[in-house]
C-alpha cells in the first residue's frame, strides 16, 4: 500500500496485518471500501487469496469501531464443516486484536439447547447453512433475530447458485431483505464464465442490470500449469480404468511432496487406489477419501493431509470444497474433467500461494477424453469457462419456503409474490405459477378441490393466509431442506467397523458369495441385516462386481462444442498424440469427420443387425433420452430398434432394419407428444418426482419413531405418481417434476438444442462396416452384453476384433500396437 | 383373465394380475385391503397426496366386476382406511361404489382392523368372516388354520434377475393358507420374507408376483430379502 494513500483499515486492524507480517491484498480493500460505502459485493477469486477474510473484514472492522449486541453478520456455507472450519478461523483474528465479537455455527449438528439460546441472544457473527437459516426464518421471532442484521456473507456461491438449495438460499436471502432491508450482501466465488448470473443471484432485485452488487476481482494466481499425460503406454479405446497410466502416474506421485489424485465416480476411486497400491513399491502413504467412507475414516484421511503425512490422496468431488491443503504440489486429474471450471476448481486445489503456479497432470482414460482433455486445457488457457444457462428456480423449493414464510407469520400472497420474485432464480416466475404452488400448499391444489376442509394455510379475515395449526410446522420442520439422495445402506464388516455407506440399488444387485471394491478393500458380500450389508474380506483375485456407478457428470456444452471444433478441423491436431491422430485420420478416409455444427450419423451392418451411430456430442444424459425417443420412433417405423448405448459423446441405436430418412428421424416433432409419453413412463421421472414429492412435504422424509426406509418411500412415491399421472397430469408437482427432468436426468433441454441447431445439417453416411470413430462406443455395446462384470482383458479383446473389422487393412491391430 | 392358477383343498382359483382373486366355481370375486379415502386421511393431518386413489381403486375394480360378472364380489377387510372414510368420500366416489354394489347380487364387506364397522349405507352385508365350501375367508391370517384366505398383510416379494431386482405386491399360498395382495392404489407392500408374514406361512411357500399386467410364480427360496 502506498503511504500517502489513506488506508481504510483502522489502526487496530492495519496493526494486526503488520503483526502478522501481512500487506492486506487489494481485493480485501476493496470488499472494505464496498462496505464503507454500504454496497453488496461478488468477489470472485482463486482460492488461497484470502478471501474468506476478505468477506469477514468490512464486519470486523464495523463492530471492532462500533461494539453492538445482536446478530450483525450472517455467513452461509454449504457445508457444515466448512460453517464450522470458518469460525474456528476467524476466532484468531477475533481474538488476536482482542474484538468484542462472539462468533458461532448453527447447524444440524448443533444442539437444542444452544439453538434457542442462539434465537435469544444471537451472536454477532453466526456461521450456518442454508437449511438451517430456513428454519430460523420460519420462526414468529425471525423478525426479532435479523431486524438489525447489517451483512450476509453466501460462501462458494458458485457451488450454491443453480441449484435446489440455492433456491432456498435465494429465497431465504429475498426474506432477509425484508427483515432487515439495510444489510449488505456479499458471495464469495470461484473464478466463473458468467459473473452476472451471480450479480443476479446476489441483488436484492435479482437482477445484474440493476448494479446494485459491485464486482471485485482478486488478482489471478500465477496460471496454471496443465499437462496431458502422453502415456508411453496404448491409448485404450474405451473404459474407464486408466489401467495402462498408473505406473506413470506413481511415478509423478514419487516425484512430488503431495499429490491430490482426482477421479470422476467413486468405483474409479476405488480402482485406481487399489491399483497404486499394487505397483507401490516403495509403500508410500497413498489414501483414499470419498463421499461414501464413513465420516469417521474421511476425517483421518483429512487430518493425515493436514499434517503433512500423505504423500498422495485418490478423492472424487468430496474434495472438491472447502478444505485448504497448502502442501499439495500436484494435481491429477484421471479421466477428463467435463467441464472447464470443474478443471479450474480442481486445479486450484494444488499450491494455495499465488505467486507459485499451480501444477497439474491430465490422465485421459481412453481416446475421445484426450480430445476432451486437450478442449479442456484450451478453454482453460483462454479462461473461457463453462456457463449453463440458469435455471429458474424449483416450484418445490418455493412450495417449501411458503409454508415456511406461513409459519413464521401471516402473510398477503401479493406481498409476497413481489418478495419471491425479488429472488433471481424466481425473476421470471409469473402470478399465475406462483397462486399454483400457493394452492397446492393451502389445499393441495387438486383439481378435484376435494381438501379444502384439511387446508394447511388458511385465510384470515385481514386477507393473509397462515398456517392452521401448530402441527402444520411441525410437519414443515421436519421437512425443511432440499437434499434428497439415494437410499443409502451401511457397510459393515463381519462383526466389525462400518466402511462406509453404498447405495441401496448397488447391494440390491449383488448374491451372497459376489465380490466388490470398497473402502480400498476386496470384501466379499454375504447377506444384509438389520438394514446392514454385512462382508468380509474378500480375499485375492479380480472382484466379480467392479464396484459401484454413480457420480457421474455429463459433458458441459461449452466444451463439447470444442471437442466437436477440434475433431471438425485437422488444423487442430497437431498437438494431439499419434495414436489418436491416426484415428482420425483414418476417420476422414473411411468415413468422413463429424462437422462443427452439425451431425455425422453413420449406419452400417454389423453381426445381422443394422447400427446406426449419432456423433452428437451433448452428454451422457441427453443422448440417453435421445436413445429413448428414436427408438421409439423406430419401432413406429417398423424398423425392429433392438437397443441403444449413451456415452457422453456418442449414441448408438441398433435394429433389424436400417432407417433411410435421417432428417425425418431427428425431426424435433420428437420432443412433443412422444417425449411426454416417454418422459411420463421413465423410471428417471419417478426418482425426479420423488425427490419433488419430500421437498415439497408430499412424503415425509421421517417420521417420529419409526424410521421409513429409502425404498419404502420409493415404493410409495410411486403409487402417488402414478394416480396422479392419470388423474391430474396438469399439477403442479408433475409440472415442477417435468421440469427438474427437463434439466436434469433427461437433459431435454440440450437435446432440443441439439435437434434445432443440426436441422438440415445432418450427414448421413452410409457404410460397409463399422468406423474407427464408432469403435469405442461399439465396445460400450460389448460391456453391457456381459452384466458390467466385463475385465478388461475382455474388453481389450473385443477392441482387438473391432478395430480389425474397422481396419482390415491394417492386419490385425498392427497399426496400434 | 391374465393370471396364474392353483387349487386350493379341491377349489379351482384363479390370481390375477391385478391383485384380485377369481373363483369360477362359485363366480365369487375377492379382493383384499382397498384403503379406500387413504388419500384424504393423511390430508387430514396436513400430508396432501392426491385424492385420486378412491377412484383409481374403484374403475380397476369396476373393470375387473365388467369382465367376470361375478355374482359375488368378497371385500376381505380394511375396504375403508378410517372410520371417517365415508364422510370424506367425493360425491362422484360415493355414486361410483353404489353404483358397483348394486350391480353384484352379493356384495360382502368383510371387516378388518381399519373398518371393524364398514360405513353403512354403500349396500352389501357385513360378515367378520365368510366360509365357502372348503375354505375360510378372513381379514387377517389365524396361525395353525388352514383352507384360509385373508388379507392385512400386504405382501410383496422381491426377485433378483439379472442386472436387477424387482419388487413388487404378490399372492403368498403354502398349500394351507392363501395371503392376498392390497388391491388398494395406495397400499405398499410388506416382503413376505419379513417375519410378520414368512411367521404365518409353513417353511416352504410360493408366490405369484403381479408385474407388468402378469404374474410369475416363484418359490420361496428365490426371494430376496429387504
Amino acid at each position: 500500500m502506498d503511504e500517502g494513500v489513506p488506508s481504510p483499515l483502522p489502526p487496530k486492524v492495519a496493526g494486526w496485518f503488520r503483526a502478522r507480517g501481512w500487506v492486506p491484498h487489494p481485493h480485501q480493500l476493496a470488499m472494505v471500501e464496498a462496505a464503507v460505502a454500504g454496497d453488496s459485493a461478488l468477489l470472485i477469486a482463486p482460492t488461497g487469496g484470502g478471501k474468506t477474510l476478505a468477506g469477514f473484514l468490512p464486519s470486523l472492522i464495523e463492530l471492532a469501531e462500533r461494539p453492538r449486541e445482536g446478530l450483525h453478520t450472517l455467513y452461509i456455507s454449504p457445508l457444515k464443516a466448512l460453517a464450522v472450519d470458518i469460525q474456528r478461523n476467524l476466532e484468531e483474528p477475533v481474538a488476536e486484536m482482542r474484538l468484542p465479537i462472539r462468533t458461532e455455527t448453527r447447524t444440524g449438528d448443533t444442539p437444542e439447547s444452544k439453538r434457542r439460546r442462539q434465537r435469544a441472544h444471537p451472536p454477532q457473527i453466526l456461521m450456518t447453512t442454508p437449511e438451517s437459516l430456513a428454519l430460523l426464518l420460519s420462526y414468529a421471532d425471525a423478525e426479532k433475530i435479523f431486524r438489525h442484521l447489517r451483512c450476509v456473507i453466501v460462501d462458494e456461491l458458485h457451488a450454491l447458485a443453480g441449484t435446489k438449495r440455492g433456491d432456498l438460499l435465494a429465497l431465504g436471502l429475498a426474506r432477509l431483505g425484508r427483515l432487515a432491508s439495510g444489510a449488505r450482501r456479499v458471495g464469495l466465488s470461484a473464478t466463473v464464465a458468467e459473473p452476472d448470473q451471480l450479480l443476479a443471484w446476489l441483488s436484492k432485485t435479482g437482477r445484474a442490470e440493476s448494479g446494485d452488487v459491485r464486482l471485485v476481482t482478486g488478482r489471478a494466481g500465477a496460471s496454471a500449469e496443465v499437462e496431458i499425460l502422453e502415456t508411453r503406454e496404448r491409448l485404450p479405446w474405451a473404459g474407464h480404468r486408466a489401467a495402462h497410466a498408473l505406473g506413470e502416474v506413481y511415478e509423478r506421485i514419487r516425484g512430488h511432496r503431495t499429490t491430490l489424485v482426482f477421479v470422476n465416480t467413486r468405483a474409479q476411486a476405488e480402482m485406481v487406489f487399489q491399483e497404486l497400491w499394487r505397483i507401490n513399491e516403495d509403500g508410500l502413504p497413498i489414501a483414499l477419501h470419498h463421499g461414501s467412507l464413513a465420516a469417521e475414516q474421511r476425517r483421518k484421511v483429512e487430518a493425515a493431509m493436514a499434517a503433512g503425512k500423505l504423500r498422495a490422496v485418490v478423492a472424487t468431488s468430496s474434495l472438491d470444497l472447502g478444505i485448504d491443503w497448502a502442501a499439495v504440489d500436484l494435481v491429477v486429474q484421471i479421466g477428463a474433467p467435463k467441464g472447464a471450471s470443474r478443471l479450474v476448481q480442481r486445479i486450484g486445489r494444488a499450491n494455495h500461494r499465488l505467486d507459485e503456479p499451480s501444477r497439474a497432470l491430465l490422465v485421459p482414460t481412453n481416446r475421445f477424453e484426450v480430445l476432451e482433455c486437450r478442449a479442456a486445457v484450451d478453454a482453460v488457457r483462454a479462461m473461457s469457462l463453462d456457463g449453463e444457462r440458469p435455471r429458474p428456480g424449483g416450484l418445490d423449493v418455493l412450495a417449501q419456503h411458503m409454508l415456511g414464510m406461513a409459519c413464521a407469520e401471516p402473510f398477503l400472497a401479493d406481498e409476497l409474490y413481489e418478495e419471491v420474485v425479488s429472488a433471481a432464480p424466481y425473476a421470471g416466475l409469473g402470478r399465475d405459477e406462483f397462486d399454483d404452488v400457493l394452492d397446492f400448499v393451502a389445499t393441495g391444489g387438486y383439481a378435484l378441490g376435494a381438501y379444502e376442509r384439511f387446508r394447511r394455510l388458511v385465510v384470515r379475515e385481514d386477507g393473509r393466509m397462515a398456517v392452521a395449526g401448530p402441527a402444520v410446522a411441525r410437519q414443515y420442520r421436519m421437512n425443511v431442506g432440499t437434499i434428497t439422495q439415494e437410499a443409502m445402506l451401511r457397510v459393515r464388516m463381519n462383526r466389525g467397523p462400518v466402511l462406509g455407506e453404498v447405495e441401496e440399488y448397488f447391494i440390491q444387485g449383488l448374491t451372497p458369495g459376489d465380490t466388490f471394491v470398497f473402502a480400498g478393500q476386496l470384501l466379499k458380500f454375504l447377506g444384509v441385516r438389520e438394514m446392514e450389508a454385512q462382508v468380509a474380506k474378500g480375499g485375492q483375485g479380480e472382484p466379480k462386481v467392479p464396484a459401484y456407478a454413480g457420480g457421474r457428470l455429463p459433458l458441459t456444452s461449452a466444451l463439447a462444442e470444442r471437442v466437436r471444433a477440434m475433431i471438425a478441423d485437422p488444423g487442430c491436431w497437431d498437438g494431439l498424440p499419434e495414436d489418436v491422430r491416426e484415428w482420425l485420420r483414418l476417420q476422414r478416409w473411411r468415413s468422413v469427420l463429424p462437422e462443427r455444427d452439425g451431425l455425422l450419423v453413420e449406419t452400417f451392418p454389423r453381426g445381422g443387425k443394422r447400427f446406426l451411430v449419432a456423433y452428437a456430442f451433448e452428454g451422457r444424459n441427453a443422448h440417453q433420452t435421445l436413445g429413448m425417443l428414436l427408438t421409439r420412433r423406430m419401432e413406429r417405423m417398423g424398423l425392429g430398434p433392438l437397443g441403444f448405448v449413451a456415452t457422453d459423446y456418442v449414441l448408438a441405436v441398433w435394429s433389424l432394419r436400417s432407417p433411410k430418412n435421417m432428417d425425418a428421424l431427428f425431426d424435433q416433432d420428437m420432443l412433443g407428444d412422444d417425449l411426454e409419453a416417454w418422459m411420463d413412463e421413465s423410471s428417471m421421472l419417478r426418482r425426479t418426482f420423488r425427490n419433488v414429492a419430500l421437498i415439497t412435504g408430499v412424503i415425509d422424509r421421517r417420521h417420529p419413531g419409526q424410521e421409513k426406509t429409502g425404498r419404502q418411500v420409493t415404493f410409495s412415491s410411486d403409487l402417488i405418481y402414478d394416480v396422479l399421472r392419470k388423474h391430474d397430469p396438469g399439477h403442479v408437482l408433475l409440472r415442477a417434476t417435468r421440469a427438474d427432468a427437463a434439466g436434469g436426468l433427461t437433459d431435454v433441454r440440450r437435446l432440443s438444442d441439439l435437434l434445432a441447431r443440426v436441422k438440415g445439417r445432418i450427414t448421413h453416411k452410409e457404410l460397409e462396416r463399422i468406423s474407427p470413430l464408432a469403435v469405442p462406443v461399439i465396445l460400450e455395446i460389448g460391456r453391457e452384453k456381459v452384466d458390467g462384470s466385463a475385465t478388461d482383458e475382455l474388453l481389450e479383446q473385443a477392441a482387438n476384433e473391432l478395430v480389425a473389422e474397422a481396419m482390415p487393412e491394417f492386419g490385425d491391430g498392427g497399426l496400434f500396437n | 383373465m391374465v393370471g396364474s392358477s392353483i387349487e386350493f383343498r379341491g377349489a379351482a382359483l384363479r390370481l390375477d394380475a391385478s391383485g384380485a382373486l377369481w373363483w369360477p366355481g362359485e363366480r365369487t370375486l375377492v379382493v383384499a385391503d382397498l384403503h379406500l379415502e387413504k388419500g384424504s386421511a393423511f390430508a387430514a393431518r396436513g400430508r396432501m397426496l392426491p385424492p385420486y386413489d378412491t377412484r383409481a381403486t374403484l374403475d380397476r375394480l369396476a373393470r375387473l366386476v365388467e369382465r367376470v360378472s361375478p355374482e359375488r364380489v368378497l371385500c376381505l377387510g380394511d375396504s375403508f382406511h378410517d372410520r371417517r372414510a365415508a364422510g370424506r368420500m367425493e360425491a362422484g366416489d360415493v355414486e361410483r361404489l353404489l353404483g358397483l354394489t348394486e350391480r353384484v347380487a352379493d356384495w360382502v364387506w368383510v371387516t378388518g382392523n381399519h373398518d371393524p364397522e364398514p360405513p353403512e349405507g354403500f349396500g352389501g352385508r357385513v360378515v367378520e368372516e365368510m366360509v365357502l365350501g372348503p375354505l375360510v375367508f378372513r381379514h387377517e391370517a389365524v396361525k395353525g388354520a388352514v383352507g384360509e384366505v385373508s388379507g392385512h398383510l400386504h405382501p410383496a416379494a422381491a426377485v433378483l434377475v439379472p442386472g436387477r431386482r424387482v419388487r413388487e405386491r404378490c399372492f403368498a399360498f403354502d398349500g394351507g393358507k392363501l395371503i392376498l395382495p392390497a388391491f388398494g392404489a395406495f397400499t405398499g407392500g410388506l416382503n413376505v420374507l419379513s417375519p410378520a408374514v414368512a411367521g404365518m406361512l409353513a417353511p416352504r411357500f410360493e408366490v405369484h408376483l403381479l408385474a407388468r399386467g402378469k404374474v410369475h410364480r416363484f418359490p420361496s427360496g428365490r426371494l430376496s430379502p429387504d
